[in-house]
């Protein structure tokens, strides 16, 4: 019998942890003898720091310092750029100079014996500036488009003649699409404690990447990597704010170095929204052309999304384009556009939650047109390969998506002409669109120590921000030990773990469970050494290639009978752990002999209020094709959390900024608005049945991310069928149907 | 006014005397002054709910209560209702459905469904939502919180009856 901890419904191992407020966030380290830090930021979005009056504030009750461009350390900020850093530009330099670049940058931290001092003199500081009107609306005239010098999404892609397909196509749809900055807005605020030892600097900083945090953080001081601790056991709640090391982190060590003891620094809800990186605002432009009968001869895709003034935040807006239909001809575009905002960075489904809101609208609009239904039209132009980059799929299995999401949310029975379908004296309507994520697989490591009573210790930097990833890497554990669950414990988030890869992307299952899964071989294959070689061990003399593995006891192959236990090797041999570290990596010949993506398809009901037009979700239907589901409870979960994001991208969430000096005007919960439980109905997952022995050893292609691409699209779909009307910007609120 | 005031209360049973400052809020005087750090900050106005304790019985908002107003009254902690056992039967539906992800709202959330089940130990699904609707969470889509909640409420029934 073996195991099976992979592939069951599993409760989370975190959740005794959890649901007794015993887990400990960042904030919640709390040192001997620490002081708190708050952050001033800038008042203006533009311009140069006059005068800092740190002298008044620095009398006031309790404060220990007054930190900013007039008298902070010059730091080292050499060349550093990880993963989830952009690859073009420099990022900003903390209090090394008067410059104002955005608003909300910050311009000083005070450090005080509490909390209340801290606020107090932060509060009181005053800071003079010469301001300039900043440039912080895509719209604006003066905003120059520029294109990525690099980055994950090639900026300009074509194949066949896109626009001379478009001009003689006989069907087309051309349409310009809105969409609006969003903050991640975790429930958990950033937070970081900051505590030097002589040289060394230990930070216990919510992180979704230790590992990054550790070397952003050396080289901004100029220290070696290994004089930096980064903790972080517990996020709570990410979906990309944590990716990069944001000024805070800095501010925090700075300020503990200056004092000479710990210090706390928690950025407030309204600090959130300055300097903690957001989803870009794009604009879009989608051309499609089409046969009269439904097939695609051209798909233009254009888009531009903002970046700051001083670093080029890509994402993968178009990529989707070229891989999603068949089509002879095909031409994507992107741009920056450069204001003067702080850097965006990634949050959930980056790039392709925005550029395939606009595809998908379109090609929704295209289907009313023809007079096709939406899933036909998409069934009609499925492509047997990856045409852009002319590979086969590993797997995908979007149709089998669109078929059991179909059946599931009763799809045969929608009456498609719009406005057709009513409840009393709400218009109802339904729409579907199409999701895809790609499957990375970045460098893991971890390592396993198997201990005298059997049980294994796994570790890996990793980050665990909600999806459950302490739980399947025990599964994956587990199952490749053969051990029962509880004889496993996973640990993560310690930069001094084995490095993984960012905790972004959807990629921790595949990266950091293949890691796992090679560490706990390579234990079984260290333990098997020593066995053989062990003159007080039933197996010595034998040849290693004559003794195997089976139900966590070491055998002679052939032989029945079961070998001694973990437990009977480690206790024979000493007593001392048996300890291995492995790595995992994706076979570079097989990532250019396959495309890897997962798909999903959404099917969504609304209803909207003629005379309010208020819009509502009804019911929600998501059907994914992600490869092996290692936790079907953790992983439908996810499922339902990442559609109640798109929920929130299609009808609520909206960062709008002041364009007089760049202020987010609703930087706080009460008016940047997310969904709440009222706003949620019945939503289902569902996964189909998928085998991708391509894209990583564990055949896993993630979910986090395809969960919430798609919802946004589909919900504007439904918001047509029920109304008539196409509202191209999302959000969608009352103001857009007023008039329906 | 900002010199420090006296004030006694009784946290999880046992009797506190401390100095606070008259800002300092009831949740941050917890996780800061007392280390009881499963009560979180999520909005810091009121809005979110992740800060809700129990004061007197009844649960607020401890971001708009100031510490000073708790002089005198007695203060009930997620890690104290745990102790308890009070929580018990939520705790587990919490844990059995997966009715957390990154669980930085879930102690909030416990103690507001503990209270509506206190006053309504059968609520329908439209009630939970309705009730728990002050309760943010960016995680979980909420819709395996309601089941828990819907779970726990008949396991407390079956536990009486
Ligand atoms: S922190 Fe108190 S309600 Fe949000
Ligand atoms: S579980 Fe993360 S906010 Fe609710």
């Amino acid at each position: 019998m073996t195991m099976q901890a992979i592939g069951k419904p599993h409760s989370r191992v975190d959740g005794r942890a959890k649901v007794t407020g015993g887990a400990r966030y960042a904030a919640e380290f709390n040192q001997p003898d620490q002081l708190y830090a708050v952050v001033v930021g800038s008042t203006v979005g533009l311009g140069r720091i006059l005068r800092i009056d740190a002298g008044a504030v620095a009398q006031m009750p309790g404060v220990r310092a007054v930190i900013s461009h007039l008298n902070a350390p010059r730091l080292a900020y050499q060349p550093h750029k990880g993963g989830t850093d952009p690859a073009n530009g420099e990022r900003l330099h903390v209090l090394q100079d008067d410059q104002v670049r955005f608003y909300g940058q910050p311009v000083a931290v005070i450090v005080a014996d509490s909390l209340d001092h801290a606020e107090r003199a932060a509060a009181a500081l005053a800071v003079s500036y010469a301001g300039e009107t900043p440039v912080v609306d895509p719209l604006d005239a003066k905003v120059q488009p520029v294109a990525p010098q690099a980055g994950r999404a090639g900026a300009d892609r074509s194949r066949g003649d896109a626009d001379a397909a478009f001009a003689a196509a006989p069907v087309t749809v051309e349409a310009s699409f809105d969409m609006a900055r969003e903050n991640h807005t975790p429930m958990e605020p950033h937070a970081t404690i900051a505590a030097w030892s002589g040289d060394r600097l230990t930070l216990w900083s919510k992180s979704q990447f230790v590992v990054n945090e550790q070397a952003e953080i050396a080289a901004i001081f100029g220290m070696p990597a290994a004089n930096v601790q980064v903790i972080c056991p517990f996020v709570g709640g990410g979906f990309g704010t944590s990716l990069r090391t944001w000024p805070h982190v800095t501010l925090a060590a700075i300020a503990a170095r200056q004092v000479g003891r710990p210090v706390k620094l928690v950025l407030t809800r309204r600090q959130m929204f300055h300097t903690t990186g957001h989803r870009p605002r794009t604009l879009q432009r989608v051309a499609l052309g089409a046969t009269t009968d439904g097939r695609l001869t051209s798909l233009i895709h254009e888009g531009s999304g903002e970046t700051s003034r001083y670093e080029q935040f890509v994402e993968a807006l178009t990529s989707t384009s070229g891989f999603m239909y068949s089509c002879p001809n095909v031409r994507t575009r992107y741009r920056l556009l450069p204001m003067d905002t702080g850097t965006p960075t990634f949050m959930r489904g980056p790039g392709e939650a925005s550029g395939m809101y606009a595809v998908e609208s379109a090609i929704d609009e295209l289907s009313y047109k023809l007079g096709i239904d939406p899933v036909e039209l998409r069934r009609r132009n499925e492509p047997a390969i990856d045409e852009a980059e002319k590979l086969p799929f590993s797997s995908r299995s979007l149709m089998q998506c669109y078929a059991l999401g179909a059946e599931r949310f009763g799809w045969a029975s929608r009456d498609p002409r719009p406005r057709a379908m009513r409840d009393g004296r709400l218009l109802i309507g339904w729409g579907v669109a199409s999701a895809s994520y790609p499957c990375f697989f970045s460098p893991a490591s971890a390592r396993v120590r198997l201990l005298a009573d059997g049980s294994a210790e796994v570790e890996a930097a990793s980050s665990d921000m909600g999806p459950g990833t302490y739980t399947s890497m025990t599964q994956v554990a587990a199952e490749t030990l053969s051990l029962p669950l509880d004889k496993v414990r996973f640990s993560l988030g310690r930069s001094d773990f084995p490095a993984t890869p960012s905790h972004g992307g959807s990629q921790t299952m595949s990266s950091v469970g293949s890691a796992v899964r090679a560490a706990c071989l390579a234990v079984q294959a260290e333990l098997a050494k020593r066995a053989v070689a062990d003159r007080r061990s039933q197996l010595f003399g034998a040849s290693i290639d004559s003794v195997e593995w089976r139900e966590g006891r070491l055998s002679r192959k052939g032989d029945a009978a079961a070998g001694p236990s973990y437990s009977e090797l480690v206790t024979g041999a000493g007593g001392s752990p048996v300890e291995a570290g492995a790595s995992a990596a994706r076979d570079a010949a097989i990532a250019k002999q396959y495309s890897m993506h997962a798909f999903g398809a959404v099917f969504v009901e609304v209803s909207v209020d003629p005379d309010l037009g208020l819009v509502r979700l009804r019911r929600a239907v998501g059907a994914y094709g992600a490869g092996r589901i290692v936790n079907p409870k953790l992983a439908t979960s996810q499922c339902i959390g990442g559609m109640v994001g798109g929920l929130g991208m299609a009808l609520m969430e909206r960062t709008a900024l002041d364009p007089r000096d760049g202020r987010p005007v609703n930087a706080h919960m009460g008016d940047y608005l997310v969904p709440v439980n009222l706003d949620v109905p019945h939503l289902e997952a569902h996964f189909v049945e998928e085998q991708d022995p391509h894209v990583n050893p564990l055949g896993v292609k993630g979910l986090g991310e395809v969960a919430l691409v798609g919802m946004a699209p589909a919900i504007a779909n439904a918001v047509f069928h029920a109304t008539g009307k196409r509202v191209r910007e999302l959000p969608i609120r009352i103001e857009n149907l007023l008039d329906v | 006014m900002i010199a420090p005031t006296p004030i006694t209360l009784t946290v999880n049973g046992e009797t506190v005397a401390a100095q606070v400052e008259p800002r300092i809020h009831l949740t941050d005087f917890l996780r800061e002054n007392l280390g009881l750090t499963g009560t979180h900050i999520g909005c810091e106005h009121g809005v979110c709910g992740a800060c809700t304790v129990r004061l007197d019985g009844e649960i607020v908002r401890g971001c708009l209560v100031l510490a000073v107003q708790a002089d005198g009254k007695s203060v009930e902690t997620i890690e104290g209702l745990s102790d308890s056992g009070a929580l018990d039967e939520l705790q587990a539906a919490f844990r059995d459905r997966n009715a957390l992800q990154c669980g930085y709202c879930t102690p909030a959330m416990l103690l507001t469904a503990h209270e509506l089940l206190a006053r309504n130990p059968t609520p329908d699904r439209a009630t939970i939502r309705e009730h728990l609707s002050g309760n943010y969470c960016r995680c979980t889509g909420y819709q395996a919180i309601i089941d828990a909640v819907e779970i726990a409420a008949r396991a407390r029934a079956g536990a009486k009856s």
